[in-house]
């Protein structure tokens, strides 16, 4: 128990800010620039706790709780969700539920602090943010009820379990197939990545998720990054799971597997965020609605 | 004698004596029914004149005829404003309440422009005290309700740009009035120019905005040799447009590799932002500076373009032009691009007609306004026929007259080089006819850049006018935003790129 809680740990520790650097990298090697180091996003959180808080005298408590919630949150839903083949350390009936909404409880605290700042950037993104969540949601949720019904178990560990391997080759294939589309969206809706947002962008009124976190620096800010690339990794492990669902039977094989995965899906996401132009955000909406009826459409199938 | 109107061509010039001072009644008359008829107003200015009085000037394009008309009037402390009537002259209107501290009554948004102090000390048309005005202090047009929120930016901005403060009136993310306050960079242009051409006349108009160095230069260049009653060669005639085109495009393809950037499209950003430099670096081959600083002289240009030259910068032409194309024709087929482009930052034609757009900003309405083919001097007499004219007026179709227009330049720069003609480069400058007014016409990449300029009895210059295209397109850009999303903002502003210190001179 304890020595898998190290290994879930240190995994996505370690490993987190790695695939912000391949992302970039990817994107770098699209627009014909040698681009950042792979390891440069370990060194911008070095830098930044190396440096002083600064605060708004207008900003309280809340504020302050942002950063830490973000951070938190990705650290405890890790705890729940199987990497690859290595079993969640902490597993119990229904957890999926909680798995979910832990991400909800850093949503709203992220908002808050961006409201409680008064500014009006951060009040346009924390709506934008709040309403995009919201429609993505009942997708992550369908797809999740689509997993319980093929394991017949409600853990995250059962439903990402072994069995997997055998559901992609069975009747229920389909259905795999659409889920893992609509899981990939919502990964990327959910750590605000293109065509839903743009991480680099310095446009202040066209940003989601970015706009609410204008106001942080230094350490503050680089538990928010911290906090980011920790999310990434851990929705990333729902997707990588259910699209390379193989077993080795050796901690070490399953472990590079999976880290193997998610770098996979770093390089994908880098791609798709070089081919294509951010959405209307009016268009958005249109999108998240469109993958919940492709998740409710894989609900019928494996119901049939 | 004196007539009641002056009809002259672009690059011309009058004795002022010659043109008649109406009364204001009559001038709003003449002015009211000239726009009605297919005219437009390139500039309207005043003169200080006698004791409390002011002398105005219009100048009047009249485009498919060629002509540039001019009315001249004279007010004291008020006059009845023409604004309601002719909405073109709204911003006009309001800068000569501003420097000269008169007040045209009725004007429906009656505000200053730059934050200047007048220029007649002493009078201000809003009474207010003395000191330097704060830019951007006054009130902005409110809505108020429920669900109605107000979202200022600027003038200190994310990016490294110029200053500007936007504010906006929001329903959610609709905005349902977007007004536009500049004026932090005014450097008091207007004024230093008077009393000159001084040695500095040169350098100090060619930063009117920094991109539009040859537009700007050019203009003035004509303005002196129309003074001064010499015609520049063929050859330097031709090189003056070979420099004009070359900011052009650079300008025009950094600014399809910025749009690229603000949607996000990765590869078109990168690639022009690269592209952009290679043809500066053309205009630098030309003079050494990659802005064309220093090419222009008055009664020519200072630099030849040897015929070793033509034939390395035809070679990289050649190599810039496959680049551009690749990186400008992926942006156009990539279907995300387009679904972000089309149908955003809509301004209707008779929105455009009506405010006085010109330049890109005009064509991508369906206006065809290019001062090339209707005002045509030096290499583009006779020999431009290829206006660019989208109807969407949209990103789009403004994104859209940039490719063609890029286009189009490299083929015009590319003919140019394989055939300069003979000719000298530059001779020397008579002094100025006394008394004379002098209009200067220069389509620059942005649009249509108007200069005037008076001079008095010494052969100095006594008032010197810019208009530079953004000081009429910036109401533009406020128009496209009625009913858009707030989000689409940063992609309108990018797709006209206005000059900020080419309005606040």
């Amino acid at each position: 128990m304890a020595s898998r809680l190290l290994l879930h740990l240190v995994l996505l520790l370690c490993c987190a800010p790695l695939l912000q650097g391949v992302i970039v990298k990817t994107k770098a090697l699209f627009a014909g620039r040698v681009g950042a180091p792979l390891l440069q996003p370990y060194r911008d959180l070095a830098r930044l706790f190396r440096k002083g808080f600064v605060f708004s005298r207008t900003t309280t408590w809340v504020f302050r709780a942002g950063p830490v919630v973000g951070l938190t949150v990705p650290l405890l839903a890790a705890l729940l969700i199987p990497f690859g083949a290595l079993p969640a350390p902490l597993s119990f009936e229904g957890d999926l539920i909680l798995f979910v909404y832990l991400f909800a409880l850093a949503r709203f605290f992220t908002a808050a602090a961006a409201l409680d700042t008064g500014s009006s950037f951060e009040g346009m993104g924390a709506a934008r943010e709040v309403t995009f969540s919201c429609l993505a949601e009942p997708t992550l949720l369908f797809a999740l009820i689509v997993l319980a019904k093929l394991s017949g178990g409600l853990s995250l560990n059962s439903l990402l379990g072994p069995h997997l391997t055998t559901a992609w080759r069975g009747p229920y294939a389909a259905a795999l197939g659409l889920i893992l589309v609509c899981l990939l969206v919502v990964l990327l809706v959910e750590n605000s990545r293109i065509p839903f947002d743009d991480p680099n962008t310095h446009l202040e009124l066209t940003m989601i998720h970015e706009v609410m976190v204008l106001d942080h620096s230094g350490p503050a800010f680089g538990m928010i990054l911290y906090g980011a690339a920790l999310k990434l990794m851990v929705l990333g492990a729902l997707v990588v799971r259910l699209a390379l669902p193989w077993q080795t039977g050796s901690w070490f094989f399953d472990a590079l597997v999976f880290v193997g995965g998610q770098l996979l899906l770093a390089v994908l996401i880098g791609v798709v965020e070089s081919i294509m132009a951010r959405l209307r955000l009016v268009r958005i909406p249109q999108i998240l609605i469109g993958t919940t009826l492709i998740s409710i459409f894989a609900l019928v199938l494996v119901l049939r | 004698m004196s007539d009641a109107m002056a009809i002259m061509k672009n690059g011309g010039s009058i004795p002022l004596s010659t043109l008649g001072v109406l009364p204001y009644a009559d001038f709003a008359e003449a002015l009211l029914f000239e726009v009605a008829e297919q005219g437009r107003v390139a500039a309207y200015f005043a003169v200080p004149a006698a004791e409390e009085t002011l002398e105005l000037f219009a100048v009047i394009a009249k485009d498919w005829r060629g002509e540039l008309l001019l009315l001249r009037s004279s007010v004291g402390k008020s006059f009845p404003a023409l604004t309601p009537r002719c909405p073109q002259l709204h911003l006009f209107e309001r800068e000569l309440a501003e420097q000269y501290g008169v007040v045209p009554e009725g004007h429906p948004w009656f505000k200053p422009v730059r934050f200047q102090s007048s220029y007649r000390s002493g009078l201000d048309a809003w009474g207010r005290s003395p000191q330097h005005p704060v830019p951007g202090d006054m009130e902005f047009y409110r809505v108020e309700g429920e669900e109605v929120h107000e979202v200022a930016v600027g003038p200190v901005h994310a990016g490294v740009i110029e200053p500007g403060h936007f504010r906006f009136q929001c329903h959610g993310e609709e905005v349902m009035h977007l007004e536009i306050s500049l004026g932090y960079q005014h450097r008091g242009l207007e004024a230093l120019l008077v009393g000159g051409p001084h040695r500095a006349t040169l350098a100090q108009l060619e930063t009117v905005a920094g991109d539009t160095t040859i537009g700007h230069g050019s203009a003035y260049c004509q303005i002196l040799e129309s003074l001064a009653g010499v015609t520049v060669s063929p050859r330097a005639a031709a090189l003056r447009s070979l420099a004009l085109e070359l900011e052009r495009l650079a300008n025009h393809v950094g600014d399809i590799g910025a749009l690229a950037g603000d949607i996000g499209f990765l590869p078109t950003a990168a690639f022009c932002g690269r592209i952009r430099g290679d043809y500066l670096n053309l205009s630098a081959e030309l003079c050494g500076s990659r802005f064309g600083r220093g090419f222009l002289r008055p009664g020519g240009v200072a630099f030849d373009v040897e015929p070793a030259l033509a034939a390395k910068m035809l070679q990289r032409l050649a190599a810039v032009e496959r680049a551009t194309r690749g990186a400008v024709e992926l942006f156009f087929d990539t279907p995300s691009v387009l679904a972000r482009l089309e149908g955003c930052g809509r301004v209707s034609v008779d929105a455009a007609e009506g405010l006085g757009l010109v330049g890109m900003a005009a064509r991508a309405c369906g206006l065809t306004i290019d001062a090339r083919l209707h005002h045509p001097v030096g290499a583009y007499a006779g020999g431009f026929d290829h206006v660019v004219i989208e109807d969407a007026g949209d990103v789009f179709a403004r994104s859209n007259v940039r490719r063609r227009e890029i286009y189009d330049s490299l083929a015009w720069v590319k003919g140019l080089l394989r055939d300069l003609p003979a000719g000298a480069l530059a001779g020397e400058l008579p002094v100025l006819t006394p008394g004379q007014l002098a209009v200067s016409l220069v389509e620059g990449w942005r649009g249509e850049i108007v200069h005037v300029a008076l001079t008095d009895e010494s052969g100095r210059f006594t008032r010197y006018k810019i208009v530079d295209p953004s000081f009429r397109n910036w109401s533009g850009l406020a128009m496209a935003l009625r009913g858009e999303q707030i989000s689409d903002f940063p992609l309108c502003n990018k797709s006209f790129n206005l000059s900020y210190c080419g309005f606040d001179l």
